[in-house]
């Protein structure tokens, strides 16, 4: 059925085989139309921690991001099997509510999408559709804590009947993780969350997700070796749909054992 | 040779790792010569290489500064990862203990002049054939970087103890030596220093050969794979 016997297994860090995850990833395949993207990856993925998943381009570490929030159903000539269970539960199962687990499972993208309305509607849209405010107090207290958690309140306390598009990219996309964080997700999955801000906004994103990391499972994906090595605490690193190589990211960026891995994170492909 | 980095993406960056172990080997070079020298200098009781050896140590010195500087332009420019990060991190340190090694060299260089003030001692010997145990382990380390070999940097570990046992039993014949005929006490004194400088070099010796295994395995060398099963001390 598939082509995976073939490939090499995933080389696991010491660290990594004895992980207790937060998400449990176990032989993920994921197809697009005959084609297929993800071969048999099985990791852990551990709570309060920043997970970076590495890897040149069409690698498949979008594509295994997104299966964790069942974002790939939105592709019509997409299908994943294998099992991905957060504490343990199947979150393929029919009897879960894609929108459901999407709140518990928050996304950031690339390129900040906020809502063309204001920035307290842009934060106060989640709550409401999943009824987690009994009234407006309530309502405005998540919106408060939301942007304040996402380090972007200061900046807006005065303007929150504003456009959210009318903030500065940066801003933007501190604006959007708060308004993942207002429905109180366990996991925020970030894809190149900051390839369109400048170094500045980048580092306070990155603080950010330093912070963030006490009480989330996060997830990045991203193009910056850099940025890897700075925020996360794990990083794998994929190649053409496998999962090569998994460890501490110490590990990672200073002795990484696959020579796949050594080239990519030293420039010598990719 | 292993220890050169070829078809690293951007040339220019290959190039700047290649250039840093080439003037680690330049400077491996010179040293092993400024220590060979050093020795031949208080053997031969010759003042005009002992003033070449402390006159060559500049350039050492020089060679230790141009490698620091390479290493944090690189640092700065490259961000160098994983082997790389090692091979440049590696190099700097490597760098500092060379030159450690070539100031050794200089001191003992310098006391041949003293030296020559008395009458030749008979220990001297002894002194020459530790010498020469330390410039071969030299040698030896310098080849383990060039061919990128971290069994030969483990083996060099272990032959430092050699040396080490060479400086023990030799402090001990001098001591005697000092007591038995007070007159020489001062030329002893300075051999003494010479053999403590020549078992300092065998010790930055075995720091280089930490960093090649460093640089080749990215682990660190345990105590426990240093000591030569087969030898029992």
């Amino acid at each position: 059925m598939t082509d995976s016997a073939n490939r090499a297994p995933t080389l696991f860090h010491d660290a990594a085989k004895t992980l207790k995850g937060k998400i449990t990833l176990d032989g993920v395949n994921v197809f697009y139309g005959p084609k297929q993207a993800i071969f048999d990856v099985s990791m852990e993925i551990p709570d309060r921690s920043v997970t970076a998943f590495i890897g040149p381009s069409g690698c498949g570490k979008s594509t295994i991001l997104r299966t964790i929030n069942r974002m790939n159903e939105t592709i019509d000539i997409a299908r994943t099997d294998g099992s991905i269970r957060i504490d343990g539960e199947e979150i393929n199962s029919k009897a879960v509510d894609p929108v459901i687990l999407r709140a518990r499972v928050g996304m950031v993208f690339q390129k900040p999408n906020p809502f063309p309305k204001s920035i307290y509607d842009n934060v106060a849209y989640g709550p409401r559709i999943h009824g987690l405010a009994s009234n407006k107090e309530e309502l405005g207290e998540i919106v408060e804590t939301s942007l304040r958690k996402a380090g972007l309140w200061d900046e807006v306390a005065d303007r929150l009947d504003q456009p959210g598009t009318g903030l500065s990219g940066g801003q933007q996309q501190r604006l959007v993780i708060a308004r993942a964080i207002a429905v109180s997700p366990e996991v925020i999955l970030m894809d190149e969350p900051c390839s369109a801000l400048d170094p500045i906004a980048t580092a306070k994103i990155e603080e950010l997700i330093d912070e963030l990391r006490e009480n989330y499972c996060i997830v990045i994906v991203t193009h910056s070796m850099a940025q890897a090595a700075r925020v996360s605490q794990m990083t794998a690193f994929f190649h053409m749909g496998d999962l090569v190589e998994y460890g501490p990211t110490e590990e990672i960026f200073t002795n990484p054992h696959e020579p796949r891995t050594q080239d990519y994170i030293t420039g010598r492909f990719g | 040779m292993p220890n050169q980095h070829p078809s690293h993406t951007v040339r220019a960056y290959a190039d700047e790792l290649n250039g840093l172990s080439d003037e680690i080997a330049r400077m491996g070079g010179l040293c092993e010569s400024q220590v060979s020298d050093c020795i031949a200098a208080v053997m031969r009781r010759d003042p005009a290489l002992a003033q070449r050896v402390v006159d060559g140590d500049h350039q050492v010195d020089a060679l230790e500064t141009a490698t620091e500087k390479r290493v944090i332009r690189m640092l700065a420019l490259r961000q160098p990862m994983a082997s790389d990060l090692r091979s440049t991190i590696a190099a700097y340190r490597i760098s500092g203990d060379l030159e450690r090694i070539g100031d050794l060299a200089k001191n003992i260089a310098r006391r041949t002049h003293e030296l020559n003030k008395a009458e030749p001692l008979e220990l001297t010997r002894s002194v020459e054939r530790m010498g020469k145990l330390v410039v071969a382990n030299l040698h030896r380390v310098l080849d383990a970087f060039s061919v990128g070999s971290a069994e030969e940097a483990i083996a060099v570990c272990r032959a430092d103890e050699e040396v080490d046992e060479h400086y023990n039993s030799l402090f001990r014949e001098l001591l005697s030596f000092m007591i038995e005929d007070p007159r020489t006490i001062t030329a002893s004194a300075h051999l003494l220093f010479v053999a403590k400088n020549l078992e300092r070099i065998g010790d930055h010796t075995t720091n280089v050969a930490e960093m090649i295994h460093y640089l080749v395995t990215g682990e660190e060398l345990h105590r426990e794979i240093r000591r030569d099963p087969n030898h029992s001390a």
